[in-house]
């Protein structure tokens, strides 16, 4: 028994305890539980949805298709926001994207590890915003697409194509209440491009976009420090500061700060930092 | 939210439309160009959510085209493609609909400048100007006071330009940037814009 060695179980891979965790929570979401009498709804800010009637700003009642599926009146479960703080622009080096790593459920935070930088090849990225299933999922399946039509064309998809198959995806599933906020960023042979992609099938083309709950709060940062001549270095360091100032104040928003930097050679993270390890006099 | 204005005039129309593209409290972009040339001689201005926008107003276009190539060069009239566009809306509206306002105008050698209404529920009407959205509460009124037979292309610009300070005026929401179109024989061509749409 002196030789006995016990066998350690190997420890669970960390897709199997996102997907475990992803199952189970939403990214950066706030809930609304819809009983106006609940307890997590102390200020009275929860809207309850007016089943069966039909308000100026929904005529066409789009959750009519959840409703026939559930036979019955009664509202989903959880109401979905675009929580999460996320941000991607570019610059002369190439384009940074800038994310959080909270994934919340009201007022419980799920976990605070998230990867919501999700690969759709060598050149292209996807950020994650809204909730983490569906991010994932459609995000994935779009770089299944890429491969295959990578190896079809013997060169990397194209950003404004891939970020179309994403918006048609989406657009078709618009009556399923999906919540997807992404951005899809990256090189092809027209230069650097960043699409925002969302669940109602928009598909916007910008130089510098922000998405999530804590975006405006970004924005601020950026709207007024980024120029377009800035080094390596001092495009980085801007990403990191607006997470960290979007962090501060939204409470969706938070865990570690992830920076990816992508170039003409592809894309890599070049910058991971635990948020609750900060100063906040930090600038 | 959108702004969307037409006037005909003696020999064509001019189109206008605001340039934000918005969602909640967030202006995304100030640069979107709401005006799709259907064919040469035929825009539409389209206002209403992103994606309805682009997937209804690219759909319609594709499909003239398809037609163009189809039927060996036939263009097709304004009223002909006004009223396809309504067909569209309306076999869209009980199953998925397009919540989208428009206005379709074109340039033909027979009916002249024409200027066509189509509302989110499939109507149809053809009118001498018009204007969709919260908009119309503001400018209609002026665009009834001087609104004439016989106008001239600049006549019709001046009248677009009274309306767009109007709503500078007037309205709530912040538009600082409009695209102006005319649309005569020569085809479509952009008289002014606030923002470059080219620019990323």
């Amino acid at each position: 028994s002196l030789g006995q060695t016990f066998r350690r179980r190997p420890p669970t891979t960390g897709g199997l305890r996102f997907r475990a965790v992803a199952a189970a929570i939403v990214i950066g979401a706030s809930a609304f539980f819809l009983s106006p009498t609940d307890a997590f709804d102390p200020f009275g800010n929860v809207q309850s949805h007016q089943w069966g009637k039909t308000s100026l700003d929904d005529p066409f009642d789009s959750n009519r298709n959840l409703k026939k599926a559930s036979k019955s009146n009664k509202p989903p479960p959880l109401k979905f926001e675009h929580g999460t703080t996320t941000v991607a622009f570019t610059f002369e080096g190439g384009i940074i994207a800038a994310v959080d790593s909270r994934a919340s459920i009201g007022n419980f935070v799920g976990s605070k590890t998230v990867e919501e930088v999700l690969p759709v090849n060598d050149y292209i990225i996807g950020t994650m915003a809204g909730g983490a299933a569906d991010c994932s999922f459609w995000i994935r399946l779009l770089r299944s697409q890429a491969q295959l039509h990578e190896l079809d064309e013997g060169k990397p998809m194209s950003v404004a194509r891939a970020s179309r198959l994403l918006a048609n995806a989406l657009y078709q599933n618009r009556g399923l209440q999906l919540s997807v906020g992404t951005m899809i960023m990256g090189f092809d042979d027209t230069g650097a491009s960043i699409y925002y992609v969302d669940n109602t099938g928009t598909r916007i083309a910008g130089d510098m976009f922000a998405v999530g709950s804590g975006s405006t709060f970004a924005l601020g940062i950026l709207d007024t420090e980024r120029r377009f001549d800035m080094s390596e270095e001092e495009a980085i360091n801007l990403g990191i500061r607006a997470i960290r100032r979007a962090t501060y104040r939204d409470a969706s928003s938070g865990g570690f700060i992830n920076v990816y930097l992508i170039t003409k050679s592809g894309w890599k993270k070049v910058f991971r930092d635990d948020l609750a390890c900060q100063d906040d006099t930090a600038p | 939210m959108d702004s969307v204005l037409g006037v005909t005039y003696k020999g064509g129309v001019i189109l206008a439309a605001d340039q934000g593209n918005a969602r909640s409290i967030l202006m995304y972009q100030k640069n979107l160009d709401k005006i799709t040339s259907l064919s040469g001689h035929t825009a539409l201005a389209c206002s209403g959510p992103h994606a309805d926008v682009v997937n209804f107003s690219e759909f319609i276009a594709k499909n003239i085209k398809l037609y163009e190539f189809s039927k060996d060069g036939t263009v097709l009239s304004t009223h002909a493609q006004a009223n396809y566009c309504r067909n569209e809306l309306a076999k869209a509206l009980r199953k998925g609909p397009y919540q989208v306002n428009n206005l379709l105008g074109g340039f033909d050698k027979k009916a002249g400048g024409s200027l066509y209404f189509l509302d989110y529920l499939a109507s149809l009407q053809k009118v001498n100007f018009g204007a969709q959205g919260y908009c119309g509460h503001f400018c209609l009124s002026i665009m009834d006071r001087d609104w004439k037979e016989g106008l001239t292309k600049d006549e019709a610009v001046e009248i677009i330009k009274h309306c767009i300070n109007e709503i500078h005026t007037r309205f709530l929401i912040a538009q600082p940037n409009f695209i102006i179109k005319n649309i005569d024989a020569n085809g479509v061509e952009i008289v002014s814009f606030g923002e470059d749409p080219a620019s990323a």
